[in-house]
């Protein structure tokens, strides 16, 4: 094959030294000649590779493959992070395959949260793609012998002046004999030239999930899979006290009963919660055989827990004095003297996740091996959690990351991965581990309560001259230690120590709490009750000052500047990055918040009971402005339009950007006026989606409307962004239809 | 224990299952028919649809006695020789984010248009409100039906 190979190369050879002659002799005439004298060699050795980083191959056919190191739970990143590399390698995306890599660190953070992936990897994936395009004109322009300039990179080859072509195929072998460039050497493509970036692509995966083929976690069949379902204790922290299976080994299918202990509070992220294992032959029989079980638990130490009192503690520390996060000037005095004050206290209880796909993972454990299909977000963590649960070698720990029905943040946390493989090891068989519904409600990683006040005050003036902003909610932390007994700065920093308005004075204070569930982040995290207390006082203070909502916030953000945020708080959190690099611009806050304004027809007049209202919020660097409107009847609230502003700087898939928005405006929703966790004596009240409710289509918004600016600045992420400023736009705009305040979520009317 | 015929997606099938096994778990645990998702298990969100005598029903809870002798169509059987019209139209709004749900939209849809060709914005809250969408693709779902109602796919 190769020998046959290589003699047809040599005729090309010759064909193409004769071309090249001819062309040679001048421009004009190659052009004249283009017909019939340019070559096109596509492919070459089909066992040939190129594989120039972790994240591509080209093979001799011509077929690229790009790794998706990133886990797809809907944002379209098993898309946008392989478009990125497709385009500066020059390819055609469909001679492109994406391939979903395992975890591993060779690939890089694998940790898909955050809204990370694009901010983290554009430049990266640029570079690998750059690197392969430079190293194939390259090996072009040495078979042509002819300098590199004389060559260019296009549709999924390289093509010389005279419009002959290699294709990536045909050079692959002859790249892979290059010395990788070295960095500094790389030419990135212009933006006016690229192929993909800014333009809409279609997700990989549309037409196997619109089919019903598409893979998620327990889709993929594994020989002699049996089905784990766990009776988990129902007050974290619990233990067993006794139990009887006896009926439960009575159900048919029923194969083992045994039992995984549980550890002391806290709990920490990654282990499981222990309890009652009853593997069946289907998950029917799982299910009716968990239902048999007799169990009694030991509550242990959160077993008093009562989450709505806990708030009004919490409340009752966020109206003391606190531990102070940021100061300028003297806050107190100032509101001790001001001559108008807006003051408010904001409650948000517990959050769950509940995404469609509930927890789940495969595993197949043998001979100290084991190999896992799991919807992950952070397949690294899970193969981490594995193998120190499991003392195996890492060598010996697979964790395939399979699509993710959702994930919210949820699947991060790898306990359900390392229950899957515990289960497997003891009990023999590939298990197929779900989680019901009510599992998922009952022992999620819940988004904190908080309770907040805030104060502000506002001079004779008109001005706003002080803020003060206390927030108390058990902290991420506490999860995992006792330590952690008050928000991080990481926390504190979503909202509260980054209020950016220009205001003289300004405390933020915060006091103690604990986790007596276990709390995780959930999409956008702290944003979610900081950006709805900040939000709703920012539209109380506009009324205060007599202007409009939307010019208040403008006139608060005075002069356009970058503000220096690590100066004013020490525990200042830039979402990882330093403000040199993502400065917290006012200029483009305030562009945002006037585009928002203007596609919503801000000020338009609106009939009786309905009400528009807007926030903006800058989370993990991206920057939005929200606009709500509201028809408010019998205490009932629809959502006729939303319209989102958002600057994300380089928008990679404007369009996939558009579905985080409307998909965050539907997640807001569900936040400001359906879903509640309340726990008492320990144990989360409510199990499935009848009591713990999430937006459906008729209470949704009818129309979103979003609006990317165009920008050339480093991109950020829009997974989180969107959500945190829709609650207080639509609590505003339900003051504006209603003229009630409103201080709680999700909202009662 | 009992065995139960139904015709699935035109064929006939014969399984081996406890007489209360909801419909989905055959599908997916005997049958190996995984385009069907668990949402919930209490018919709250959906996920589950297929359709049952050309009816949408969640397949969660109905039990395979029940289904004996009855046709049941699946998201696998709406397809066969090419793309139903309602899934060229999710192709062509960009339906999906996580698509984990979008088995159920869309047995839920064509249901929707087989009984009512030209739905109203209220004839669409009506029959897709049962089908919870997490991350939350409501506008274009409701776009998507709108297309495929118009005969316009592309």
């Amino acid at each position: 094959m190769n020998n046959e190979k290589s003699k047809i190369f040599k005729v090309d050879r010759r064909t193409f030294l004769k071309t090249t002659s001819i062309t040679t002799t001048g421009l004009l005439l190659g052009m004249q000649f283009s017909c019939s004298s340019t070559t096109k060699k596509l492919s070459g050795d089909p066992t040939a590779n190129f594989s120039p980083s972790v994240y591509l191959n080209i093979n001799g056919t011509g077929e690229v493959t790009i790794i998706a190191h990133r886990s797809e739970m809907g944002t379209g990143i098993r898309t946008s992070l392989p478009l990125v590399l497709g385009d500066e390698l020059e390819v055609d995306w469909k001679q492109v395959k994406v391939v979903q890599a395992v975890g591993d660190a060779k690939y890089g953070d694998q940790n898909t949260d955050g809204s990370y992936s694009v901010r983290m990897f554009y430049p990266i994936m640029r570079k690998a793609g750059a690197t392969a395009r430079m190293m194939l004109e390259q090996a072009a322009a040495n078979e042509w012998k002819v300098d590199v300039s004389q060559v260019k990179a296009k549709d999924h080859g390289v093509v010389n002046e005279n419009g002959d072509v290699l294709g990536f195929g045909y050079l692959a072998d002859k790249a892979a004999q290059l010395e990788v460039p070295d960095e500094s050497s790389l030419k990135l493509k212009s933006p006016d030239d690229f192929k993909f970036i800014g333009k809409k692509t279609s997700i990989v995966d549309l037409e196997d999930i619109v089919t019903g083929k598409a893979i998620f976690g327990l889709d993929t069949k594994v020989e002699g899979a049996k089905v784990a379902i766990i009776r988990r204790p129902p007050v974290p922290g619990g233990k067993l006290k006794s139990y009887n299976a006896d009926a439960a080994l009575q159900v048919p299918g029923v194969l083992k009963v045994f039992t995984i202990d549980s550890p002391d509070f806290p709990l920490q992220l990654h282990r499981p919660l222990g309890g009652v294992v009853v593997v069946a032959d289907n998950t029917w029989s799982a299910i009716k055989g968990r239902d048999a079980l007799k169990v009694e638990w030991d509550k242990g130490v959160n077993g008093k827990y009562d989450s709505v009192n806990y708030v009004e503690s919490m409340m009752k520390r966020a109206k003391a004095d606190g531990t102070v996060k940021r100061e300028q000037g003297s806050a107190g005095s100032e509101l001790a003297k001001a001559s108008q004050k807006v003051e408010a206290d904001y409650r948000v209880h517990h959050l769950s996740h509940t995404p469609m796909e509930t927890p789940c993972a495969i595993a197949n454990f043998k001979d100290e091996k084991v190999e896992i299909w799991a919807p992950t977000q952070e397949p690294q963590w899970a193969r981490a959690a594995v193998r120190g649960t499991l003392g195996l070698k890492e060598e010996n720990v697979t964790v395939n990351v399979t699509l993710l029905g959702g994930g919210f943040g949820r699947k991060s946390k790898p306990d359900f991965v390392v229950e899957a493989a515990m289960v497997s090891k003891e009990s023999g068989f590939p298990i197929k581990l779900l989680w019901t519904r009510e599992d998922d409600v009952q022992h999620d990683f819940y988004h904190a309560n908080c309770a907040q006040h805030i104060s502000a005050g506002i001079d004779d003036s008109g001005k706003v001259n002080a803020w003060l902003h206390r927030t108390v909610f058990p902290s991420i932390g506490s999860t995992s230690t006792s330590d952690a007994n008050q928000p991080s700065g990481a926390e504190l920093s979503q909202g509260v120590l980054d209020f950016p308005y220009d205001v003289p004075n300004v405390s933020c204070q915060t006091n103690e709490a604990h986790a007596q569930v276990r709390v995780g982040w959930l999409r956008s995290v702290a944003n979610i009750n900081h950006a709805f207390a900040v939000g709703c006082t920012l539209d109380e203070i506009a009324e205060k000052r007599g202007v409009d909502p939307a010019q208040n916030l403008i006139d608060m953000l005075g002069a356009d500047r970058n503000i220096d945020l690590d100066s004013m708080s020490t525990e200042f959190w830039n979402y990882e990055e330093s403000l040199e690099e993502y400065p917290w611009s006012t200029a483009r806050f305030k562009n945002v918040i006037e585009q928002v304004k203007s596609m919503s027809g801000w000020g338009k007049a609106m009939p009786a009971g309905s009400g528009m209202g807007i926030a903006a919020h800058r989370s993990f660097l991206t920057y939005v402005a929200c606009v709500v409107e509201v028809e408010v009847k019998d205490g009932r609230v629809k959502i006729p339009k939303a319209y989102y502003a958002v600057d994300c700087g380089v928008a990679v898939n404007p369009e996939r950007i558009k579905a985080q928005f409307e998909g965050g405006a539907v997640f807001g929703t569900s936040i400001a006026l359906k879903s509640k966790i309340t726990v008492r004596q320990g144990a989360v009240e409510q199990s499935n989606f009848h009591d713990y409710q999430v937006a459906r289509m008729n209470e949704s918004p009818m129309e979103t409307e979003v609006f990317i600016v165009q920008s050339n600045e480093k991109p950020t992420g829009v997974g989180e962004p969107p959500v945190p400023p829709f609650a207080p736009a639509l609590c505003n705009a339900v003051y504006k239809a209603t003229g009630k305040r409103i201080r709680e979520l999700p909202i009662s009317l | 224990m009992g065995t139960f015929k139904m015709n699935l997606n035109g064929d006939q099938v014969e399984v081996e299952a406890l007489d209360d096994t909801p419909l989905l778990w055959v599908l997916r645990d005997h049958l190996g028919m995984t385009g069907t998702k668990y949402g919930c298990g209490k018919a709250l969100c959906g996920a589950c649809t297929v359709h049952l005598d050309g009816t949408p029903v969640r397949s969660c809870s109905i039990q395979i006695s029940s289904v004996e002798g009855k046709n049941v169509t699946t998201i696998e059987g709406i397809s066969k020789t090419e793309l139903h019209p309602v899934q060229k139209a999710w192709i062509a709004e960009d339906v999906p984010q996580c698509g984990y749900c979008q088995s159920g939209q869309i047995m839920s849809a064509v249901a929707l248009l087989s009984n009512t060709p030209n739905p109203t914005d209220e004839d669409i809250e009506t029959a897709m409100s049962g089908n919870i969408c997490r991350c939350g693709t409501y506008v274009r779902i409701r776009r998507a039906i709108k297309r495929a109602a118009k005969g316009g796919a592309s």
